[in-house]
Order: C-alpha cells, then sequence, then structure tokens
C-alpha cells in the first residue's frame, strides 16, 4: 500500500488505440493489485481492470495542453493509452504504477495474496491435479528399461532440475554425476517423453561442456546407456536445437557439442531455432506490425515478414516434426532454449534481457498446429490464451520461480493457488465442440504442414484486446451451446421417461397433465442476434467503433473471476468467462452517435 | 467442325494419374471433344473427368520414352499424367491443347450436355428482373421497371428490363444513356427497406475535357434524392485515374454540376492488375522453397490481400453510406461492369439478410452479375497459369467471392451456405457444364438461346440433395447489417480457393471432402 501515491484520478480519458476519437472519460483507481478505470458515463457500468502483475512498462509522455499521456503496456499485448488532467498526478500514478508493476520481493507476488474463495483443504487439493508421477506412469515407468533415479534428490545434481528424474536402468550415479559436470548447470541427459509402443524414448539435456577437444568419459557412458535403453535401435538422433554457427561459436567459450567421433553411433542434427535474444527481437517487431494504426495490408505483411517471427514458430513446428517423425529410434535432445529458458518472464525485478517469448511460441505452435487440425484438441484456443496470461500474470503459483527447487523454497503449494485446478473447474469454457479424438485423421500422430502458407498470424493473441478485428461470431461456442442445450433436453427426456415408467406402474395415467416445462437456459447466441454492431471506419480516417464494447470488460478478461476481496464491481467481474466478448454482435450505435459523422469527415 | 478431326489419338493406356495428396490412379486415358477421362474400368474407383474448357495451359515432360504431362487447370487444380511411349504423349498434349483453347461460344460443352437429373426448377426462370421488381414493389411505389432497352439497343450491356425511378421516362433514359460509357445509365441495384435508401451503379459520365453535362442525367439521379438530403457517388478509381479518363472522353460528376452528391475516390484496381495479382499468388503458393520470408514477401508482392482489403472497404463504405447516413448511393468507375459490381454486390450482402441465403446468393449473382452486364467470358477464359499473353481476362469475380469468404469467416453463423458453395460457384465460372456463366451479357446469351440450348447451374443446384450438401449447419437466420473488420490482420488467405488445386492442403480434415466433389462429372 505504500507504494501507491495516489489511489484515485479523475477526469481521466482511456483512448481508443485504433480510433482516438471513441476516447471514454473516467476515474482512475489504484489499487493494491490492480489499476482500474470506471467510465463515467456509459449506460451500462464499464470497468476496466489490470493487473500490476501483467504490466510490462509503463511509459509517460510529455505533457499537453490536453494533459499528460500515460501509455500502459501489458504483457497480454493490451495496451492502454490514458491521459491525466494534471502532469503531478500523472508522475504520481507513473511512479505508482512502476513500483507496482515490479515487486522487488517475491512476498509482494500477486499469487501470495490472491486469496479466492476457497477453503485451505480445497486449495491443498487443487495441487494435487496434476501428478507428475501419473504422467509418467500412463507412459508405462518405470519399467525394466527406465528408472527413477534419486540422484537429484536436493537438487544437488543440477539446481535447475527437478528432484525426480528418470535415467536409463544401467546408468549409475557415478557415471549420471559425472556426466552432469560436462554440461552446462548439470542438465545431464534424462527422460522427457517415453513410447511404450516402440521404446523409443526423447531427452533432454543442456550443451556439453567440450569446447575445442575436451571430452568427458561418463557422458559417453551416459549416452551409451540411452542408446542401449531401446533394444530395437542400434543408433540415434543427437538433436540440438540452435544454428550450428551459435553451436561452434560455444566452443570458444568452453561449451559447444557432442563430438561424433567420441560417442558412438550417434547422428548428429542441428535444427537452427536462434537464441532468445533473436527471438525477442523478432517478437517485438512482430507486436510493433499488430500495434500498427491504420496500416495497409503491405505495411502488415511487409512488418510481418521483417520481423522473422514465423519463421522462428515454423522453425520450431519444423524442429518438433523431426523428432516426431523419427520415433523409431532413441533421441535426446540439445534443448538449450527451451528447458532453460521456459520460465524466464521476469516476475521479479531484473534485467529485461531475460525475459524470452520461449512460452509464447510453444503456445503458438500448439495454435497453428491446431488451426491445421480444428478436431484434435480436447481444447480451444482461449485454453491457449488464458495460460498465456496465467504464465505473466503470477496470480496462480504454477509459473513462479525458475524450477522446482526454488517453487520448493517459496512454498507456493502451501501458499498460492493451482492454475490447472482453476482451468479445470471451468473446463466448460475451453472445450472445443468439434474434438473428435477418435477421428481418423487425428488419431495418434498429427502431421501438420508447414509450408509457409499454413501459418498465420495469431490475431487472437496478439490482436486480443482489438475487439473490433475478430470475428462477430464464433462457431465453436455457437456449437458448445447447441451441445448444452441437447444435454439439458436428453436429461430432461430421462427424467419424463422416468416419469412415465412410475406413472404407468401406478396404474392411470392421464397424459393432459404431463407439463412441458421449457428448457431454462436461454438461446445464449440468440438473444445476442439481436444486437447489431457498428460499422468500422471504411473511409480511410478514423476508425468510427469497434464493436463489444458495450459490456467486455477488456482489461482483466478471465483474470479476475474469482476476485473476491474488491467488492466494487466483482459482480460484472464474474462473468467474463462467458462468451460475451466473443459473442456475435453487438450494439453501440446507442452510445456512438458520431461514429458515422467521424468516417465521412475524412472521406 | 468435328472435335475428331482435333483428336489426334483418343486412347491411351497404362497412364497414371497423380492429384496432390491423393493416391495414384493407373488406367485408360481418354479424349472426347469436351472432357479428358481417366478411367481404371473398375468398380467403385473414382474416375476423372475434366473439361477441356478447364485447361488452363499444359506442360510436356520427357524421361526417355516415358511422357509427362502436367495439366494445369483453371479452378488451380493441378495434375499430373504419365503417359506411356513418346508419341502418344505428344498426340495427347497437342489434342488437349487445341480443344482446350477452342474459343467457339457454340461449340462450348453446355450445348452438348443433357442433365441426368430431373429439373425440378428451371434456373433460368429462377431470378427475372420481373419477379425482383414485384418484390420491390411491395416496399416502394416510387420506382418503374423500363422497357427501354428490350431490343439491346440503348445499352448492350443490360439486360432488357431495368429498375429507374418512376418520374423518369424513357426519353430521358435515352438521353442519359448517350452521356454515360458503355449507355449504362444509372439504374437501381439496391433498396434498403429500413429506411428506404438506394444504391445505383452505373457506367462513367462522358464529361470529357471541356466539362460536358447532361441534365438528364443529373434529372435521374437527383430524383432519388429526399428534399434536402445529400447523397454519395462512390467512384471506385482513384482520384487521379479519374482525372486523366477526361482526357479519354470520360470523367466523373462535377460539384457544380451535382451540388447534391458528395464524390468519394476508391482506388479499386482495374482488370489487368487483377490478373497479374492472381497469376503471382498462385505462384507463390507454388513455391517449392518452403522458405517464409519467401513466402511473405510473394505474397505481399502479390497485393491480392490488399484488393480484397480494397474492394471490402469500398463495399463497407457504400453500406454504411446507406444504413448509417441514410444516403441514397450511386457506384461506378470506369465501365461500371467490374469493380462497380464488385462494390454493389457486396454492399448487398452485407445490408441485406436475404442476400445471405443459398438462394438468395443465386439471385445477387444473377442481378448484379450476369444481368448487369459482367463479361464473364471475356474475365474468365484465362486463369492463373495460363501463359498466353493475358487479354481481357481478370478475377474480377473471383475476387468478390474471396471478399464474400472474408465476411462469412467473419460471421460464421450469418450464412445459409457453405464454403463449398463459394467454391462451386467459383469453379463453374471458369468451366462448366452449365450454360449459367457463358457469355458476356443478356444479349449475348439470348443470342445464342442458352436458357433454351443450355441447362442452368441454379437448376441443379436447387435440389434437395445438392442444397443439402451445400448448407451452413450452423446457420441462424441474422435480420442485422453485418460490419466486417478490413484490419489486416483480419484478412486471411482463402484456403478453399488453393485447395481446388494448388500444390497442397491447409485444413487437412476439410480438404478430402471438396476435392472430391470438383472431381468427376457432377452428373
Amino acid at each position: 500500500m505504500e507504494h501507491i501515491r495516489l489511489p484515485k484520478v479523475e477526469k481521466v480519458r482511456l483512448l481508443d488505440r485504433v480510433s482516438p476519437r471513441r476516447s471514454r472519460v473516467g476515474t482512475l483507481y489504484l489499487t493494491a493489485t490492480h489499476t482500474i478505470f470506471v467510465e463515467n458515463e456509459a449506460a451500462v457500468r464499464s470497468e476496466t481492470w489490470v493487473l500490476h502483475s501483467l504490466v510490462c512498462s509503463v511509459e509517460k509522455q510529455a505533457a499537453t495542453a490536453s494533459g499528460c499521456s500515460l501509455l500502459v503496456r501489458c504483457k497480454n499485448f493490451q495496451v492502454l493509452h490514458f491521459v491525466v488532467p494534471r502532469e503531478r498526478e500523472c508522475h504520481d500514478v507513473h511512479l505508482s504504477l512502476q513500483r507496482l508493476s515490479q515487486p522487488e520481493r517475491c512476498e509482494e507476488l500477486y499469487c501470495f495474496s490472491y486469496k479466492p474463495n476457497v477453503d485451505e483443504e480445497e486449495r491443498r487439493r487443487e495441487w494435487d491435479f496434476l501428478d507428475l508421477k501419473a504422467d509418467y506412469s500412463r507412459m508405462g515407468l518405470p519399467n525394466s528399461l527406465w528408472k527413477l533415479s534419486p540422484v537429484n534428490q536436493h537438487y544437488k545434481v543440477s539446481d535447475t532440475y527437478p528432484a525426480d528424474l528418470f535415467v536409463p536402468q544401467s546408468a549409475t550415479p557415478p557415471v549420471i554425476v559425472g556426466s552432469s559436470k560436462f554440461r552446462s548447470r548439470g542438465r545431464f541427459p534424462t527422460l522427457s517423453y517415453y513410447s511404450k509402443e516402440n521404446h523409443a524414448a526423447i531427452c533432454r539435456s543442456s550443451q556439453p561442456l567440450s569446447g575445442f577437444s575436451a571430452r568427458c568419459l561418463e557422458d559417453e557412458q551416459m549416452l551409451e546407456a540411452i542408446l542401449r535403453s531401446n533394444p530395437r535401435s542400434d543408433f540415434m538422433y543427437v538433436v540440438d536445437t540452435r544454428p550450428k554457427l551459435n553451436a561452434i561459436a560455444n566452443r570458444a567459450a568452453g561449451k559447444g557439442y557432442e563430438n561424433e567421433d567420441n560417442y558412438s553411433n550417434i547422428k548428429f542434427q542441428f535444427i537452427g531455432i536462434e537464441n532468445i535474444h533473436v527471438m525477442r527481437n523478432s517478437q517485438q517487431k512482430m507486436l510493433e506490425a499488430c500495434e500498427l494504426r491504420s496500416p495497409s495490408m503491405s505495411d502488415f505483411l511487409e512488418g510481418l515478414e521483417s520481423s522473422g517471427w514465423l519463421k522462428h514458430i515454423k522453425a520450431v513446428l519444423d524442429a518438433a516434426i523431426f523428432i516426431a517423425k523419427r520415433r523409431g529410434s532413441v533421441y535426446w535432445f540439445t534443448v538449450q532454449t527451451v528447458g532453460i529458458a521456459l520460465l524466464r518472464c521476469n516476475h521479479l525485478v531484473g534485467d529485461p534481457k531475460e525475459m524470452s517469448p520461449v512460452i509464447d511460441q510453444f503456445l503458438e505452435c500448439a495454435w497453428q498446429i491446431m488451426e491445421q487440425f480444428p478436431c484434435a484438441f480436447e481444447f480451444n484456443a482461449r485454453f491457449l490464451i488464458t495460460i498465456h496470461s496465467h504464465v505473466y500474470s503470477c496470480q496462480y503459483g504454477n509459473f513462479i520461480g525458475n524450477n522446482q527447487r526454488e517453487r520448493i523454497a517459496l512454498g507456493l503449494r502451501e501458499r498460492t493457488h493451482s492454475l490447472w485446478s482453476y482451468l479445470w473447474k471451468n473446463k466448460a469454457d475451453y472445450m472445443n465442440p468439434l474434438y473428435r479424438p477418435d477421428h481418423r485423421q487425428t488419431e495418434g500422430l498429427l502431421r501438420p504442414s508447414t509450408a509457409p502458407y499454413c501459418f498465420k498470424s495469431w490475431r487472437g493473441l496478439y490482436n486480443r484486446f482489438d475487439q473490433g478485428m475478430h470475428p462477430r461470431q464464433s462457431a465453436e461456442d455457437y456449437l458448445s451451446a447447441i451441445q448444452e442445450e441437447t444435454q439439458q433436453l436428453e436429461d430432461q427426456l430421462a427424467s419424463h421417461q422416468r416419469k412415465i415408467a412410475q406413472l404407468e406402474q401406478e396404474g392411470g395415467v392421464t397424459w393432459g397433465a404431463v407439463a412441458f416445462d421449457k428448457s431454462p437456459t436461454a438461446w445464449a447466441l440468440g438473444s445476442d442476434m439481436e444486437l447489431a454492431n457498428t460499422p468500422q471506419d471504411y473511409a480511410g480516417g478514423f476508425v468510427t467503433s469497434s464493436p463489444c464494447q458495450h459490456k467486455a470488460p477488456e482489461g482483466s478478461l478471465l483474470l479476475l473471476t474469482h476476485d473476491g476481496n474488491i467488492s466494487n464491481g466483482s459482480d460484472q467481474e464474474s462473468g467474463i468467462a462467458d462468451v460475451s466478448c466473443l459473442s456475435p454482435l453487438s450494439e453501440d450505435s446507442a452510445r456512438d452517435p458520431d461514429s458515422d459523422e467521424a468516417a465521412y469527415s475524412a472521406a | 467442325m468435328e472435335f475428331a478431326e482435333l483428336i489426334k489419338t483418343p486412347r491411351v493406356d497404362g497412364v497414371i494419374l497423380h492429384r496432390p495428396f491423393m493416391p495414384t490412379v493407373e488406367g485408360t486415358l481418354c479424349l472426347t471433344g469436351h472432357h479428358l477421362i481417366l478411367s481404371s474400368r473398375q468398380d467403385n474407383t473414382e474416375e476423372l473427368w475434366l473439361l477441356h474448357s478447364n485447361i488452363d495451359c499444359i506442360e510436356k515432360r520427357f524421361l526417355g520414352s516415358q511422357g509427362r504431362i502436367i495439366v494445369k487447370c483453371k479452378d488451380l487444380r493441378v495434375i499430373q499424367l504419365d503417359i506411356p511411349g513418346m508419341e502418344e504423349c505428344l498426340n495427347i498434349a497437342s489434342s488437349i491443347e487445341a480443344l482446350s483453347t477452342l474459343d467457339i461460344l457454340s461449340l462450348m460443352y453446355p450445348f452438348f450436355y443433357r442433365p441426368m437429373f430431373e429439373v425440378l426448377e428451371d434456373g433460368w426462370n429462377s431470378f427475372l428482373p420481373q419477379n425482383a421488381f414485384k418484390d420491390l414493389e411491395t416496399m416502394t411505389d416510387e420506382w418503374r421497371l423500363s422497357e427501354v432497352n428490350k431490343d439491346f439497343s440503348v445499352c448492350a450491356s443490360y439486360p432488357p428490363l431495368v429498375a429507374v425511378p418512376k418520374g423518369v421516362d424513357d426519353d430521358t433514359l435515352r438521353k442519359v444513356a448517350t452521356f454515360r460509357h458503355g449507355g449504362r445509365f444509372p439504374v437501381l441495384s439496391y433498396y434498403h427497406k429500413k429506411n428506404g435508401m438506394v444504391m445505383m451503379r452505373a457506367g462513367q459520365p462522358l464529361a470529357g475535357t471541356n466539362g460536358r453535362r447532361c441534365k438528364e442525367d443529373e434529372k435521374l439521379i437527383n430524383a432519388t434524392l429526399r428534399p434536402g438530403k445529400r447523397g454519395y457517388i462512390i467512384d471506385t478509381r482513384a482520384a487521379n485515374v479519374a482525372q486523366q479518363a477526361k482526357a479519354r472522353g470520360g470523367g466523373f460528376e462535377s460539384e457544380a454540376n451535382y451540388p447534391q452528391w458528395r464524390r468519394i475516390s476508391k482506388a479499386i484496381e482495374r482488370s489487368n492488375i487483377l490478373q497479374e495479382s492472381l497469376i503471382k499468388l498462385v505462384e507463390a503458393l507454388n513455391d517449392q522453397s518452403h522458405n517464409m520470408d519467401r513466402w511473405l514477401s510473394k505474397l505481399e508482392a502479390s497485393n491480392w490481400l490488399t484488393h480484397v482489403k480494397e474492394i471490402l472497404t469500398t463495399a463497407c463504405l457504400a453500406a454504411q453510406c446507406i444504413d448509417r447516413e441514410g444516403a441514397s448511393v450511386l457506384v461506378h468507375g470506369t465501365e461500371g461492369t467490374d469493380s462497380t459490381l464488385q462494390v454493389t454486390s457486396l454492399a448487398q450482402i452485407i445490408l441485406d439478410p436475404a442476400c445471405r441465403t443459398i438462394r438468395g446468393f443465386q439471385g445477387l449473382v444473377e442481378r448484379e452479375w450476369l444481368q448487369a452486364g459482367h463479361p464473364f467470358h471475356q474475365r474468365c477464359a484465362q486463369s492463373a497459369f495460363s501463359n498466353s499473353k493475358p487479354r481481357q481476362e481478370a478475377p474480377v469475380f473471383l475476387l468478390f467471392l474471396d471478399c464474400v469468404w472474408q465476411i462469412v469467416r467473419q460471421f460464421p453463423c450469418s450464412f445459409e451456405f457453405s464454403d463449398s458453395f463459394l467454391v462451386l460457384v467459383f469453379e463453374h465460372a471458369y468451366a462448366s457444364q452449365f450454360g449459367t456463366f457463358l457469355g458476356n451479357g443478356t444479349a449475348e446469351r439470348v443470342k445464342l438461346s442458352l436458357p433454351q440450348k443450355t441447362v442452368s447451374l441454379w437448376s441443379w443446384v436447387n435440389r434437395p440433395q445438392e442444397l443439402q450438401r451445400l448448407t451452413n449447419p450452423l446457420y441462424e437466420a441474422n435480420s442485422l447489417v453485418i460490419w466486417p473488420s478490413v484490419a489486416p490482420q483480419s484478412l486471411l488467405l482463402w484456403e478453399g480457393k488453393q485447395q481446388g488445386g494448388g500444390g497442397e492442403v491447409t485444413t487437412h480434415e476439410r480438404g478430402p471432402k471438396m476435392r472430391a466433389r470438383s472431381v468427376g462429372p457432377t452428373h
């Protein structure tokens, strides 16, 4: 609380990013956890909530006659442009937000203060929801080839690895420890995925500290053990996810890659995924293209091309396919990027250079595959977007800390809530109605095409808050509503049949007396159909309006659903996870009488 | 002329057919006057029936004594035929070339095609102007159906019956026709029931360098304005293009002579540029390098999506003027037969829920494209693969369908038809057993007696079994105006179009269905 210099500012304007004329005037509140903007003269109370931990930068611009601009950029790609009437106030808000969005101590993280209405026992159960050991036993482990090794029990061998690790049966502790000393950060080769069907395994590790000529007998033995763990294969692939040049350059720093002469029966393959610095720059450029104000098609495509982002996404997917295709043999991975960088999200004050979009890329790759196989995934794109938000929101304990050791030290299991359980409880929102596990083409291995034209820019994530850009109707939501309706009718039918059977047993049925009560749920979409949306700016000047603004609380979408401790407006927030922001059509002409005039003034 | 003269080798055995994403088929290749047929002569196997008129170009290659013909179709499919024997291959290739470039309308397949299905409703009579006018009469009495063009003497590209303001007589229309490009005087395109505003279309005014004016023209379009109201003229050309048109006798409505109208210039490209764009796009799609940078830069250089955006934006603007501004609109470019029709027809999709049904869309294509005089024969004579110098070819209609698809993507529950309906219409516009898209306008269709001698595509479509296949199961009538987003992020590449052929398929689960249909005859 001591960081809030100014809890409330009035007459603040929130500018519409694409159309400055559609700004809204209201009051800005700073709380311990959120920035809240409440619009003054809206027919429906309209609030924008932004979690402090989602704020990635706050920029104060020079004061002008109309006020002082404050640009708040969020990690979920929301950009808020406030204009605060007095510079002094703007200065205070700026400093407060800067401090609030960059907690200095772990205890300040939102997950430690986030207290939904859940009792302690239930909270503890949340963490049991996802059990990694169960996941391994689904893969059929441990078995005669792979065993659980206690070697990293106290994080002595590798502090970035978890305590429970699977290694080949023949790998002895001295071999493991020896191998770990030859690897960056002690990340020795360990099992990531095992296929029951053909004994093929995916292992991962960091790069070897080979320099120009160093070798390590234990490391060679370790790889030999992995090779032998698949009795059906006499060689294995070693996949280095870096471009070859980077790997060669690293030799000068005493690191590098495996020398094929020292390891028997390995096939070495570089895949060419760029390092996190390149990725970060690329993502930044891609976001700039997505944020352009009324760009032409060429502006946008040029921006997309020069960012190289889709090229990197394709490279990651190509790598995944390379590995999936070679399931027949044992292979393992030098996950230089994925493993280490996965959780560098800069929750605390730190060097922003350490931030990496690797998790973004993973989620995007999943989305690109989903686009090609709409029936193969049980979840929908909203599921991926929600995970993305929470990787950065610090609301749940799952993504806090960089590794298991840190997470245990922070007592996350004891003090915070788990996202997976939240997602599971709200699974109705994240189910893909098209999911067909028995589909011929989606059974087992998917074979996505990586022809360049199969890749799309993920509007749903990167332009998530530009509501005018999204489809106005969602076939998936429509189908989900139908599925729900059908289920209810079937339940009703069953209950009526039971009643009939009962009455028949009692004898003397009077059919007319059976009243058919209509299903209580109204067609969610039917009612929204009555609403109209508004046109965009088609005349080339200002965009007149974007639809769906009447009730969509854009800021805190999906993040605040159980936020009980802020009484103000939490009722409206609680319904956020419904389809309101994705609903087909909405009328905002009432609140936007000047939209057309605005459009033509430019014509 | 006998087709037999052009067929050097009517039959070759042991030909292997390769199609992307489908199993290869070995069989007998037959050439008939209109079709290339490949059949394995076994039960339950698919036969390939390809209209010669669908072939855009062929490429020959030789591997030893084995010949290979790559057939590239106007509907963007690409197939490969491996033919044993060099001579057979050469004969087949030259026969296909001769048959596929026959440019005599009366020899086209629709004149020879006899339907194997029962015609429930003759599509030629389904969308007559007089019927459309009856609907209009239930809404307003301010318009009349003029027969001034009954012998096509006033405007060669108009149908015999057109709707004009009631207070304007035929003599005035004749005078106006002399002042508009191609005699295309302003006619009613759409009446917006909600507020009584109208959309008209025309050819450019022939103002010339000395700024000729025509009082009758002014009178005609002013007759559509409510007292004290202003209207909008949407010129589909960039301002400088409209200016330059004056030197060639064309031009635009000057503010002095049309004080009640406000002109808006939008830059929709002309046909030869659109054709080049399609060629570049298809080239990019078939690029084998699998390089992302190259793809994006080629996609951008093709400008295809730029054209989609521009056309869609202009249509939205026209719709916005009518629905939101409560103003009447006149749309024209130069001839009034291409970009004008893209804009007027898309605006109706946006404004009028009826156009979003299967039947309503057919009516729209009839009214705003076929009867409105879009020269289909000239525009669709060649497609993206053709090597010969383009004459008047342009994917004007394909761009319209692409724009419709973009709106469908944004409102997936508001259209009665599915993607495959749009693909079907696209394919039949380029090559068909039906007479619907033959010729360049009503005059030519009447001269060729198409309604008597050929079958209409709509006769085939409007049968329960076909309709069922083309229906969008998610459709729920939406009586509202639908405003699409035209942001670059909102516009996508239409996959269905490339699935017809292209190299590869993007959406695996939907692909096979679409391709299976496009192969083989429809009877």
